[in-house]
């Protein structure tokens, strides 16, 4: 019997196993990120930057120019990388602990400074690759290895929105929440980070794009488990869309 | 460019890695080192280069990562709370093999310390400073000349072995003024580079820079190239000999003490005392070589330092099998003049004061 393909995945992603849990969806926000890229036809002048914690390993599934910056760091390597080579497309993939824990300063002045880069910011909430302990995401009353009888409001804080908080920057020119869990909002997160490609090459300013995403592994859940969660309790949280388009500000 | 111009020490500092084509700086207000970034700020974007005052230090050695793979000349500079900051992006410089300058000039600590002079960050500077096993090229003026020309060097040295290098300086040569004569370096940039850095991947498979050796083996593999490294460094060793030929005395001091010790030899000398001086230039590598060849001839040794005794580790650890080094720790907090180490030398000497 002939293979038939019914889809095609774009060049740029490695045809490899990835080290992923079954049910993460680091693959499918990898996947969007070669698309856009491939769309835009920037795959050959795009370097990235990638973090600690499980993406660390983008390098081995993005066939890119990588540079792998310390815990929390992405946003002020990716500046050093965007003013050394103003034409390049420069983006960071970071996760909740790299970005809204221990690098709350570096996203938060490169977002303001309107760095030209795109950021890419996995939201699981929780810290991945280290065991599943409290993320500054993680949900009120959800259990992790260092919130074992759930996160506490009044011990631990609540959760931290990014998106809002970047949204109110005045270097970021685009910010949206997106999620994973359902086609239709795949469909939708393609188009957003697609988006923000866009808006950094049109020297528009930082691009922010949040994927809502599971961990089934330190969440103590099957991937469909996982997957419902993320509607049912991520999304009431962290609600999707866009929180600043200055394209649409300005009627452009 | 013959004409001599007057300058500070950090002024020249800032004119020299202009005239070295450094296209990208990065740094974060901390006193006695801001006229560094002052003078840059401006100065800099005309040249066509990006100035950037970062979020703090942290972030600006992140910045000079990411710059520094990109393959282009590109310098920050600090003090020493500062520089302890920027230790984690040096570490992980050092392990992705990555060049870049990052210049300390060095004030009183621990802690806030004070704004003045100290020579207390030798040990954090020569032993790599942040986590791992690495060095860092360490380069140490004693004159604002030196600073202009060690900070050409360094972007030279950066490239050639593709690793951070430091130069150390203090509160006394940041401030100091004193006529340089500014000269254009052969070289302004690194075409080498082309063949590591990140570009974006035309016609070639991506290229990852990175310091996380996880497979069996890679990180000691690793490792045993950055030690082999280390060791071609050896190479660069730089030391000023003044006066030793029949010392039987050799001070051993760096930087702006080693400057004032100077003073302090030239009067005992007229005094009939047979004292010299060695200068270390490069602190890492260190002139061991040197100061053994010099112990070999029956000479003895003082090390003066602006700390509690840390450079004289390494001048004992060259000489240990034939003599040992005195130490004289003049601590920071306190400004060291030429009449300050008369006693310890005469002392030292044996000599009746």
């Amino acid at each position: 019997m002939q293979e038939i393909r019914v889809t095609n995945y774009p060049e740029v992603l490695v045809d490899r196993p990835t080290h992923y849990c079954p049910g993460c969806q680091h693959g499918i926000a990898h996947r969007l990120v070669a698309e856009a890229l491939t769309d835009l036809g920037v795959v050959d002048k795009t370097i990235a930057v990638s973090s600690i914690g499980c993406s660390v390993f983008l390098y081995n599934y993005l066939n890119l120019d990588t540079v792998e910056a310390p815990h929390g760091r992405a946003p002020a390597v990716a500046t050093g990388v965007k003013r050394a080579r103003p034409d390049a497309v420069v983006f960071t993939y970071q996760g909740d602990g790299d970005l809204a824990s221990i690098g709350m300063a570096e996203i938060m002045h490169c977002a303001n400074r309107g760095e030209r880069v795109t950021v890419i910011f996995v939201n699981n909430t929780v810290y991945g690759m280290t065991g599943g302990q409290m993320a500054p995401t993680t949900l009120v009353g959800q259990k992790t290895t260092t919130c074992p009888g759930g996160r506490c409001l009044e011990r631990e804080g609540a959760p931290i929105r990014m998106s809002e908080i970047i949204a109110s920057l005045g270097g970021t020119a685009y910010c949206e929440r997106v999620a994973v869990n359902t086609v239709k909002n795949v469909l939708g997160a393609k188009k957003a980070i697609r988006k923000a490609f866009q808006y950094q090459l049109d020297g528009k300013g930082f691009s922010f794009v949040e994927v809502l995403s599971t961990c089934p592994t330190n969440w103590r859940m099957t991937p469909v488990a996982a997957n419902e969660r993320v509607a049912s309790e991520m999304i009431p949280y962290f609600p999707l869309g866009t929180f600043k388009d200055i394209a649409a500000t300005e009627g452009a | 460019m013959s004409e001599r111009v007057f300058l500070k020490g950090n002024e020249a500092i800032a004119r020299a890695a202009l005239a070295a084509g450094m296209r990208c700086y990065f740094g974060y207000p901390i006193t006695p080192q801001n006229d560094i970034p002052e003078l840059l700020s401006a100065e800099l974007p005309k040249a066509g280069g990006e100035f950037v005052q970062a979020e703090s230090e942290v972030a600006a050695a992140n910045m000079l990562l990411g710059a520094a793979a990109c393959g282009v000349r590109a310098m920050t500079t600090s003090s020493s709370p500062g520089i302890s900051l920027m230790q984690e992006a040096i570490s992980y410089m050092a392990g992705s093999e990555l060049p870049g300058v990052i210049v300390n000039m060095n004030r009183g600590g621990p802690g806030l310390g004070d704004i003045g002079p100290s020579q207390g960050d030798y040990y954090q500077a020569t032993r790599g400073g942040g986590h791992g096993d690495y060095r860092t090229l360490v380069l140490a003026p004693g004159t604002v000349q030196e600073a202009y020309d060690l900070t050409m060097l360094a972007f030279d040295l950066a490239f050639h072995y593709r690793n951070p290098v430091m130069v150390l300086g203090d509160a006394i040569l940041g401030q100091m003024k004193e006529p340089v004569t500014p000269h254009t370096p052969a070289r302004t940039a690194d075409p080498e580079a082309a063949s590591w850095c990140l570009q974006g991947a035309v016609g070639r498979p991506g290229r990852i820079i990175k310091s996380l050796f996880l497979e069996d083996g890679a990180l000691a593999g690793q490792n045993t190239r950055l030690a082999a490294k280390y060791q071609a460094m050896e190479a660069e060793v730089r030391a000023e000999q003044f006066l030793v030929e029949d010392a039987e005395l050799v001070v051993v001091a760096y930087g702006s003490i080693g400057r004032i010790a100077k003073s302090t030899v030239r009067k005992l000398r007229n005094a009939g005392h047979k004292v010299g001086l060695v200068r270390p230039i490069t602190l890492f590598p260190f002139p061991s070589a040197m100061l053994r060849a010099l112990a070999d001839q029956g000479k003895r040794f003082l090390t003066l330092e602006h700390n509690l005794g840390q450079m004289v580790d390494d001048v004992r650890l060259a000489i240990r099998t034939v003599a040992d080094s005195a130490f004289h720790g003049h601590l920071p907090g306190n400004l060291p003049t030429p009449n300050d180490f008369e006693a310890p030398i005469l002392t030292a000497l044996g000599a009746d004061h």
